[in-house]
């Protein structure tokens, strides 16, 4: 095994850089999306649409998008839609999504985890259980291994 | 239905193994420098012979049926063929991969007149043996690969190679030597081979994530299985159109995939349970679990043990951590015990638990209801 030695500083030189063929994300090749339509998911809620309402909210994510704002402003719409939900409904908006939409709610419940709202958290734990049951740990795990974040 | 061995006294996780032709002697690497050869006895397995030549940890070892060599790679950028004389020593030649990165992976070609090696320093060397210069060389195929090169495995015409990496890609190569072999004719996934070409190559996911952990070239050659860190399982079929079809399952991380039939592949991995599942046109479906094990209740001392551990660990209950099937970490390894890809009987898988588990699949079938092997 490496020698110890007092001195770690070597370690965080970055020797990479120098290769010419370093590994690069692949550029977003679609069109730049947007994100979810407010107004939309506004009008949704308002009419008391809720599961239609976090379907648009999850199928519209901008998860290839480089813009942070956009991102943010998603993850604004998409926890308002969530926090709409009462406990009771929450099983059955679940149910209602394919698992691709389960893996997108899934990194949601996390990123909400990250900015707490008051009471924000407590739902959102019952959301992660009632998306875990179906998603499993294999969605927790792609929440973790994506490169392309919400 | 399984079998479950263990070599000596150590319980180290077992990074890698490899078996001889019979299945009567077994290399393993306990998670270190050393390459342990244990020979069966009767009902016993005693250690005949330890390799060891390697400075830092072996990360792959594979031994060739019918030449009788083993080929074994390190994190200490060698790699080594090992051959074995009259007395039953083994003795070993140096191979020159001329790489700066750990060596990673490594497996015979289907003649065994050659060997690949992947290696952190993202590229795959071929090797092959020269006979003017008595000794092993290599010849690089390096693009488009950028990053650690983590699986690989042969087709069974000895010419392709898959190769699964840290980029998220999988890519199939031709690694045709002209050298030591006649021009290959084409086949489904190329027509022009010169060595290096990369024919086929294909992302883990459409958004950039999950590393592959494993790559199986099917029976026939003509499907290409992976497994990558997003928990997804994954085959994309050269007679048609190379199309990748994709499964997202609800488990943990799978680490090694094989095809046990030409339809059917094991995977296995962090949830420590291999399952079975079945490409059928454009789906991936699950079949069954391999692994059924029911932990036994430990029934009268439950009231004692619940005191006991109310005393010693201030818990009320008495949760261990013992798992639910018969590996107790994370299988890492695949290995096919008796049969071949395309009709395996048998096969073994080792892991971080320092177990070795060898599964009937004959007779698993006729156990687990619902399994059936196509």
């Amino acid at each position: 095994m490496a020698k110890n030695t007092s001195s770690s500083a070597f370690r965080k030189i970055d020797i990479d850089q120098y290769n010419e063929d370093n590994f690069k994300e692949d550029e977003a090749e679609q069109s730049i999306p947007t994100g979810p339509d407010e107004g939309e998911v506004c009008a949704l809620l308002n009419q008391g649409r809720y599961i239609d309402a976090l379907k648009v909210v999850l199928n519209n994510a901008p998860v290839g998008s480089a813009n942070q704002q956009i991102k943010d402003n998603a993850l604004a719409l998409t926890l308002k839609v969530l926090l709409a939900i009462k406990s009771t409904q929450i099983e059955e908006a679940v149910g209602n999504l394919c698992l691709d939409d389960i893996d997108i709610l899934m990194k949601y419940i996390y990123r909400g985890f990250e900015c707490p709202t008051e009471g924000s958290s407590g739902h959102l734990l019952l959301w992660h259980e009632k998306a875990f049951n179906i998603g499993g740990s294999g969605s927790i795990v792609r929440v973790l291994s994506d490169r392309m974040k919400v | 239905m399984s079998q479950t061995l263990t070599f000596g006294d150590s319980c180290a996780p077992v990074t890698c193994h490899a078996w001889n032709k019979d299945r009567t002697q077994i290399a393993f690497s306990p998670n270190n420098n050393e390459v342990h050869i244990y020979q069966k006895e009767g009902n016993d397995w005693k250690q005949t012979n330890n390799l060891v030549e390697h400075d830092l940890k072996v990360m792959g070892i594979d031994w060739a049926p019918n030449t009788n060599r083993i080929v074994t790679c390190s994190v200490d950028r060698n790699a080594y063929v090992w051959t074995q004389g009259d007395d039953g020593k083994w003795t070993t030649t140096l191979v020159l991969l001329r790489i700066n990165r750990a060596a990673t992976c490594v497996k015979w070609s289907p003649m065994e007149n050659k060997f690949a090696v992947g290696s952190g320093a993202r590229l795959i060397s071929i090797c092959y043996f020269e006979k003017e210069n008595n000794w092993w060389v290599s010849k690089h195929i390096k693009k488009p690969i950028r990053s650690t090169v983590t699986s690989i495995d042969w087709h069974p015409n000895n010419i392709l190679l898959v190769a699964g990496s840290a980029d998220f890609k999988v890519r199939v190569y031709s690694a045709y030597i002209k050298d030591i072999e006649d021009q290959p004719g084409p086949n489904v996934w190329g027509t022009k081979l010169p060595l290096g070409q990369m024919l086929a190559e294909f992302p883990n996911s459409p958004n950039g994530g999950g590393w592959v952990h494993s790559v199986s070239f099917s029976a026939d050659g003509n499907k290409v299985a992976w497994v990558g860190h997003d928990s997804s399982i994954n085959v994309a079929d050269a007679t048609q159109g190379k199309a990748i079809i994709k499964l997202k399952t609800e488990y943990l991380p799978f680490l090694g995939c094989s095809w046990v039939t030409n339809n059917s592949l094991v995977v296995a991995g962090h949830s420590c349970i291999p399952l079975m599942y079945c490409h059928e046109g454009d789906q991936i479906k699950f079949v069954a679990k391999l692994d059924n094990t029911q932990r036994k209740e430990s029934g009268g001392l439950s009231a004692m043990k619940k005191f006991q551990s109310l005393d010693r660990q201030a818990r009320i209950e008495t949760n261990d951590t013992l798992l639910d099937s018969i590996h107790q970490n994370a299988i890492t390894s695949i290995r096919i015990f008796e049969g071949t890809k395309a009709n395996t009987h048998k096969f073994s898988t080792t892991g971080l638990d320092g177990q070795l588990v060898i599964w009937d699949l004959d007779s698993l079938e006729r156990s687990i209801e619902g399994l059936k092997i196509v």
